[in-house]
């Protein structure tokens, strides 16, 4: 079963009209993406800062309108007008668990109001379902009295978690959920998250630009550049026999224990400019392999092996 | 509630307004219970007699008066009508202000251009122009006064709630199910409301001016009803002769605004979280030493030797012992790896390093920094001063913070080097350039001209070696350089500072929490944990054959790529805080091998040459017979 459709989902950012002279284009944020997600998969979505991830984690859960394509959940598509009809289907997991967290709310207060918001749930049930909820995510009933700033990350984290899920939603985007937390605790988290998908059988989309980390949870992975998708295939294969020589380099550049320091990539590469897109594939100024028609023609997803799809014109041998 | 009292009455003007203010409130509160004349009835057969005579305390005006009378009852008119300017300006003013900062857009366009133009009015002709289109009264003068203080309100008030609106918990709520008005009342009014009150305090005694000045010029309370301007402006006309008819309102109004504005001053120091969280008082140049035991003779280890480091934090009667009896050194050319969670004390060990921990609260408690042999934490604060980036550099986290936002990167530069060496503005250009171009910067020339948030963040971590770099040092320490970079960009820094420290002999000391960059740069590696070093040793020993089940645990929890789809090593638990360290080892609650041992006495150092483990029960032994 589908849990999520997406269909030619795009973002263009319009940029302040300038006094004089013609109206400017707009920054392209998300160029049109399309994909699936099984009910119960892990969806990994790598890329740096600034290739729209964040962008469109936000058009997912409804807080941001597409400019172009649809969404469609468990089959039916979404009105965007109405964020309450988003949050009972998608929630969503903020990278600073703090900075979610109103901070002059009392964790009872912050965890009722998707309770009483979405579900209209009486006060009797309300309390019920957020002692499950705590006890699911192993966080103790006397913290519900108190103020946000009295937690660490990985709990605040934990209340961010329970907080989505007592939306009770079909889906949860994960939008880097423990880059914030310290390694020993961020392993906990990520535990807890798999435990949790598999007891509310849920379906996640995991953001996340440390690939070990999305390699370690996700079931299939996107790899996102500039706004687009350049590569889509399974976590245990994308990053070993990558296909497009940006995950290539994505993989090489990740610090790993027993490989010899090296930059990968020679250091005048310049990123692409955002207001001033090249136009043909964004990652040919820093590819090796590029040529002459990478730098007129922006190469379209195909197919490549049995399920990996990689945007390039010469791609690299399985 | 209490804390805010506290803080409020520890400042002494803020006292003194309270008191004043609460006395005349008091007076005037019970002023219709006083055996008062009526203020309004002539007698002018008694007219401007002089104050303390007998039934007339405060004497009597030109109509014969009671002052004192008129003046209780007009400072009720005067203070009622002030306060409930103040009220309504900064309903309106706020409920505008948030209203335009949390939709933002065209609506925050439109609705602050108004405001704007409001204010393009001189405040006492536009509260005139109010009065006149109204006409004189008392209730017009309150209006016209809450209208001129709209914009102050709304200007203040839409600042915080764009900050607040772009937080992650206003999405949160909206995902919740709120909808705006759930979202304004319920999320945003609650942390705008201490502003607001904080703005109403330092305002008030304003208001109550500006509604004098009307009333002064005959625009608010018409005769015979008194209120203090206009009995100031009734005084003026026998000013020389009668001088007590004017200074008995005026010292009244000095006396109101005064202790308003003392204490709304007090009020707001009391509020504001930036002045509580120490901003009022100013950290010193370098950190506090007061150390408690002997200083360690030196042992002529490397060049930068920090021996048994203590440092602690004191905040009021808690005791936060962020560093204990930390020793790391580090050679020429080499690169010593510090590696910890948040909170292990790695950064402040590297901060005490040149007296760089803000102090208060920071104290440096017990043992030495040695750089070349010279004890640095007994340096007088001028010699600290030209070896800080002369001789030890910093590099630090995020350099969007750390360079300043408006000035030039390369008048950055220049000014570091000239700092330390009397050169030429010229010949400073010309080595800021070569700097970027030894960091690799591509068009330097043309990026010496640039502002930092005009580079990309790689860049600007670039210009922050460059920094580093500026006048030769001998020591490097970085302090968690790249966790702000992407994975690409963070190799070609890692890449750049490996080649200098080659090409330059640069000793480094690298901060981070992250193993890959440990094994990838650094020839040795210290391991802390709640202010303690658990391990060191030499990073492909510590990496294969951990002995502190800290790193053992720790290394387990990091995922690798190339390991597929599992589950993690967790550790359970957090650190302890540095304020309730236990007794023993501190890892002790969260290590499957504690035994009371452990948790009884403190654990030693033991030492094998480069290694050395702080643990009774080691993975493996420690080898004490080679060396």
């Amino acid at each position: 079963m589908i849990a999520l459709k997406v269909d030619n989902l795009s973002k263009t950012f319009a940029l302040p009209r300038r006094l004089f002279g013609p109206a400017r284009p707009g920054v392209r944020a998300v160029r049109p993406v399309s994909f699936q997600v099984e009910k119960g998969e892990t969806l990994g979505i790598v890329g740096e800062s600034g290739c729209g991830k964040s962008t469109f984690a936000r058009m997912l859960v409804g807080l941001l309108e597409p400019t172009t394509g649809r969404i469609e959940i468990a089959g039916k598509a979404l009105d965007t007008a109405d964020p309450a009809a988003f949050g009972r289907l998608i929630q969503y997991v903020f990278q600073d668990p703090i900075s979610s967290l109103n901070p002059r709310k009392t964790i009872r207060q912050i965890m009722e109001t998707p309770l009483r918001l979405l579900h209209g749930m009486t006060r009797a049930d309300r309390a019920a379902r957020i002692a499950e909820i705590f006890d699911s995510v192993n966080l103790r009933e006397e913290f519900l009295d108190r103020y946000p700033h009295e937690f660490s990350g990985g709990q605040a984290q934990r209340i961010g978690i329970a907080r989505a899920l007592a939306a009770a939603p079909e889906i949860i985007v994960l939008d880097e959920p423990v880059s914030a937390l310290d390694v020993s605790v961020q392993a906990q988290v990520l535990n807890l998250l798999a435990d949790l998908r598999a007891e509310f059988d849920l379906t996640y989309l995991f953001i996340s630009h440390d690939l070990a980390v999305v390699e370690a949870v996700s079931d299939r992975v996107v790899v996102l550049y500039f706004g687009a998708v350049v590569e889509i295939g399974r976590a245990e294969s994308i990053f070993n026999a990558p296909r497009h020589p940006y995950t290539r380099l994505l993989a090489d550049s990740a610090p790993v224990v027993g490989r010899p320091l090296t930059a990968p990539e020679q250091r005048d590469t310049e990123l692409p400019d955002p207001l001033n897109p090249p136009p043909g594939c964004a990652f040919a100024g820093r590819c090796p392999r590029a040529t002459e028609i990478c730098r007129a023609q922006d190469p379209p997803l195909t197919q490549m092996g049995d399920d990996q799809l990689a945007a390039c014109h010469h791609p690299l041998d399985p | 509630m209490s804390g805010f009292l506290k803080l409020l009455f520890r400042n002494r003007l803020a006292a003194v307004g309270a008191v004043v203010l609460g006395t005349i409130l008091v007076l005037v509160l019970i002023t219709p219970l006083l055996p008062l004349k009526d203020p309004n009835v002539t007698d002018t057969a008694n007219k401007f007699i002089p104050p303390f005579t007998e039934g007339h305390l405060l004497g009597t005006d030109h109509l014969g008066r009671d002052q004192l009378s008129r003046l209780l009852h007009g400072t009720r008119l005067s203070l009622a009508v002030g306060l409930a300017a103040a009220v309504i300006a900064a309903t309106l003013g706020s409920a505008v202000g948030i209203i335009a900062g949390y939709f933002g857009g065209r609506t925050d366009n439109v609705i602050m251009r108004g405001v704007d133009m409001l204010m393009a009015f001189p405040y006492i002709l536009l509260a005139l122009a109010i009065v006149a289109a109204l006409g004189p009264g008392l209730l017009n003068a309150l209006i016209a006064v809450a209208a001129v203080n709209i914009p102050f309100f709304a200007r203040n008030i839409r600042g915080i709630t764009v900050s607040l609106a772009g937080r992650e918990f206003i999405d949160a709520a909206r995902l919740a199910g709120k909808g705006h008005t759930r979202i304004i009342l319920t999320e945003l009014l609650p942390n705008v409301l201490p502003t607001i009150v904080i703005a109403m305090s330092t305002t008030v005694g304003w208001m109550i001016l500006e509604t004098a000045g009307l009333s002064f010029l005959g625009l608010g309370s018409q005769p015979p009803v008194a209120d203090l301007g206009s009995m100031l402006g009734k005084g003026r006309d026998s000013l020389i002769t009668d001088p007590h008819t004017s200074i008995v309102p005026g010292v009244m109004i000095f006396l109101i605004v005064m202790s308003v504005n003392l204490l709304g001053d007090g009020v707001r120091d009391a509020l504001d979280p930036r002045l509580k969280s120490g901003a009022l008082s100013r950290p010193r140049a370098m950190t506090a030493v007061n150390r408690k035991g002997p200083v360690p003779e030196t042992d002529d280890k490397g060049l930068l030797n920090i021996q048994n480091l203590e440092t602690q934090f004191h905040v009021g009667p808690r005791v936060y012992r962020a560093v204990n009896d930390v020793s790391l050194h580090v050679k020429p050319g080499e690169c010593l790896g510090v590696i910890g969670e948040s909170g292990s004390g790695k950064s402040v060990t590297a901060l005490s390093v040149m007296g760089l921990v803000a102090s208060p609260p920071g104290v440096i408690t017990g043992g030495a920094v040695r750089y070349a042999g010279e004890d640095l934490l007994g340096a007088s604060y001028k010699s600290l001063r030209t070896k800080r980036g002369e001789n030890v550099a910093y590099i630090f986290q995020d350099p969007l913070s750390t360079l300043h936002p408006l000035y030039r990167v390369g008048d950055q530069l220049a000014e570091a080097i000239q700092c330390h060496h009397k050169i030429s503005d010229a010949k400073a250009r010309a080595r800021s350039l070569e700097l970027l171009r030894a960091v690799r910067i591509p068009n330097a020339e043309s990026r010496l001209r640039d502002y930092p948030h005009e580079m990309s963040g790689g860049m600007r971590q670039r210009v922050g070696i460059a920094m580093a770099m500026a006048n030769d040092p001998d020591v490097i320490i970085a302090d968690e350089p790249t966790t702000a970079l992407d994975v690409t960009v963070q190799a070609q820094i890692l890449a750049l500072l490996d080649d200098l420290r080659r090409e330059r002999g640069l000793a480094i000391v690298f901060i981070t929490h992250d193993f890959g960059v440990v094994a990838q740069l650094t020839d040795r590696v210290a391991v802390m944990y709640a202010g303690q070093i658990v391990e060191q040793g030499r990073t492909e020993e510590v990496l294969s054959r951990p002995l502190h089940p800290y790193t053992r645990r720790l290394i387990a929890c990091v995922p690798e790529l190339g390991g597929g789809r599992r589950r993690l090593e967790a550790i359970p638990g957090l650190p302890p805080m540095v304020d309730k360290l236990p007794r023993g080892c501190a890892f002790a609650a969260r290590c499957d091998k504690a035994q009371d041992s452990c948790r009884a006495a403190p654990i030693a150092l033991s030492r094998d040459g480069d290694r050395a483990v702080r643990c009774l029960f080691p993975e493996e032994a420690l080898r004490k017979d080679a060396s």
